[in-house]
């Protein structure tokens, strides 16, 4: 069992006849992901590695059965595909696109409000799960199969840890990067209360960044959870008023500090690694391995 | 992306907002023309992109357009906060007998905008928001019916806007957050909201702050964009494709990945090295876009050596390398390098920077702690 996604789940790429959808879509298959079709409203009818190209998000759903949508579509386009993907029925969407303006993801958080589905990203590198595949960008052969949750704002860091894991024999259970944007649609708290019911996680690790509050929120839950948190914060170094590269990453008057964050995660007894290279350790010293 | 306050008002004067009529001068020459076709007194202010411009001096006024010439001189070629006034707004004088501050941010907690009202004039909002929250008045736009009149009469009635003009702030109000959305703006602020004794509600001073992202759909405001002097780098990186920030330390830094560069960043600080800069080359760069990231880091005259830190998934090992090594022969003489790859082409990459006799690091600590090393040994 995993969470947000296992190897039955069907999968479609909005944005498949593109660059980076075409290239990805490769990449999904390989790690085992069944990617059943795509779309690319005006090329519906042709195909890619073999799967059918649709008009529509509805269409594609009706006809291939999936309720996983992996967006590639660029930034202009990227926040009609989510809402169009949720119109559709998908129960859960995946939006790797950055570079989105924020005020479009102002009008798809109101949107989804009235529907179940849930959005991971955007800005994000996707989500992966160790056995049964990826959804979309995560370089998958840095992972290995096993009970840690991971989850993380930043795509790059999340590859040097999930690597420094797996070399320490601490496969994953699944890995999700939630984006870097100041609007996301599933933040830290929602992922640790997905692994807190998830039974194949032991414990979790959680990568966080200066800007907003969502690792002090989520701090607030891991004091309550009946599985250990291990926190990393980055950006000790940025300093105030400055955009560090993340669109999220800025600190804003006295909200957003990696000092805060750290505090916050420590006053809930979440241990905080001081580096990413003592992430495995602290992890270990927590399940007592 | 920042934008003047003349510009500010152009955009609030297009949404059917009052603001006074104002003119650009760069020379007091110029000052003193306007305020002859004005024909009355003016204020002289300082257009640069940072705020507290009042308290620096930034803000003066002429009775005459002699006085307005002599004004502009002073303000003009002054430094504001590390930034030259190159351009002033020369503007007629008003007296205002009230001020409200309103505002529309971009709040990340509920995911929409916010309008925050306060009758709490002549004061930095900032510090009413930490020091008085309750005298700030806000409320959550519903995007799906954004800002409607009423409502916004609702907000200015409560911060204690008399009946006689509350209609004319609402009216204001409610066009700032068309503003703000047709801007694509992430900050639409009027401060002071002046009312006058002769009745008259006005944007006497107001900022806006445009979305990079929404840069590509709104050209005409992207046509605004300057360098900001403070950090012209910036600015040229930014038009380059590459994200730069420019810090105060020494060692040059590169990464692909805003978190992956961070935490590289806080690495070098652990080592005991101070970070020059942020720079992230984003996904799947090639060999001249590493070349170029290079040569930009070390045009920094502070940079005395850069640590280049790559994780490989769509990067790859070998172009990384084979853009150190083109850039190495145009880098100053001496100029440390430390590259650390990892991921795809890692072997590839490390056999190339062996052979052109360049220094790697086994882990990103390795890496930072060389690179750190190699300039202590140098200094």
């Amino acid at each position: 069992m995993s969470i947000l996604f296992d190897k039955d789940s069907r999968v479609i790429v909005t944005g498949i006849t593109g660059h980076e959808g075409l290239y990805h879509t490769k990449g999904m298959l390989a790690s085992g992901t069944q990617v059943v079709g795509g779309v690319t409203p005006g090329k519906g009818g042709q195909t890619v590695e073999e799967k059918p190209v649709f008009d529509t998000v509805e269409e594609a759903r009706a006809k291939t059965g999936a309720t996983v949508a992996c967006i590639f579509v660029p930034p202009l386009g990227a926040a009609e595909s989510i809402m169009e993907c949720a119109a559709a029925g998908m129960e859960l969407v995946v939006c790797i696109t950055e570079n989105i303006p924020v005020n479009d993801m102002t009008r798809v958080a109101a949107f989804l409000k009235e529907y179940p589905t849930r959005l991971i990203g955007p800005n994000c590198p996707g989500l992966a799960t160790p056995g049964a595949g990826k959804v979309g960008i995560m370089p998958y052969h840095i992972f290995r199969e096993g009970d840690i949750g991971f989850v993380s704002r930043s795509g790059t860091l999340t590859y040097e840890v999930v690597a420094l894991l797996t070399q320490a024999e601490l496969g994953q259970s699944s890995c999700i990067g939630i984006g870097g944007d100041p609007i996301i649609g599933t933040t830290f708290i929602d992922c640790l209360r997905l692994f807190e019911a998830d039974p194949k996680t032991a414990a979790v690790v959680m990568c966080g960044e200066i800007g907003g509050s969502d690792e002090e929120d989520a701090a607030a839950y891991a004091a309550t959870m009946s599985k250990p948190v291990i926190g990393f914060i980055s950006g000790r170094t940025a300093p105030p008023g400055k955009r560090m590269g993340h669109a999220g990453a800025i600190i804003s008057g006295k909200t957003g500090t990696a000092q805060g964050k750290v505090e916050a995660l420590q006053a809930a007894h979440v241990p905080v690694a001081e580096t990413i290279f003592d992430i495995p350790d602290l992890v270990k010293q927590a399940l007592r391995r | 992306m920042k934008i003047h306050e003349y510009q500010a008002k152009e955009i609030m004067r297009r949404y059917g907002i009052p603001v006074q009529p104002g003119k650009i001068a760069t020379t007091p020459e110029q000052a003193e023309e306007i305020a002859r076709e004005f024909g009355e007194p003016v204020v002289i202010k300082a257009q640069v992109y940072v705020g507290g411009r009042g308290k620096a001096g930034g803000i003066q006024f002429g009775d005459t357009p002699e006085q307005a010439r002599d004004a502009a001189s002073r303000v003009l070629g002054m430094d504001i906060k590390g930034l030259t006034v190159e351009k002033v707004l020369v503007t007629p004088k008003i007296a205002i007998s009230d001020e409200y501050y309103v505002g529309i941010v971009l709040d990340r907690a509920s995911q929409a905008p916010v309008v925050m009202v306060s009758a709490a004039g002549g004061v930095d909002i900032e510090e009413v928001a930490e020091t008085a929250p309750e005298k700030i008045i806000k409320h959550t736009i519903d995007v799906r019916w954004g800002l409607p009149s009423w409502q916004a009469r609702e907000l200015l009635a409560r911060a204690g806007m008399p009946s006689n003009v509350v209609a004319k702030g609402g009216a204001i109000l409610a066009a700032l957050a068309r503003a703000y959305e047709g801007s694509d703006a992430t900050l639409a602020e009027i401060y002071p909201l002046a009312l006058t004794a002769d009745g008259q509600v006005l944007a006497a001073d107001g900022k806006i702050l445009i979305d990079d992202a929404a840069l590509p759909r709104q050209k005409e405001y992207a046509g605004w964009a300057e360098p900001e002097e403070a950090n012209p780098l910036e600015y040229e990186a930014k038009t380059e494709g590459l994200t730069y920030v420019k810090l105060d330390g020494d060692v040059g830094i590169i990464g692909n990945g805003a978190g992956l560069v961070m935490t590289t960043l806080d690495m070098v600080a652990r080592s005991g090295g101070k970070p020059a800069n942020f720079l992230d080359i984003g996904g799947g760069a090639k060999a001249e876009v590493m070349k170029k990231a290079l040569l930009f880091v070390a045009r920094d005259p502070q940079v005395r050596g850069i640590l280049v830190n790559i994780f490989g998934g769509i990067t790859r090992g070998e172009e990384v390398a084979r853009g150190i090594i083109m850039a190495q022969q145009e880098l100053p003489k001496g100029m440390p390098i430390v590259a650390r790859l990892a991921g795809t082409g890692e072997e590839e990459g490390r056999a190339l920077l062996a052979d052109a006799g360049l220094t790697w690091g086994a882990d990103m600590r390795d890496a930072a702690q060389k690179i750190v090393a190699e300039i202590k040994a140098r200094s």
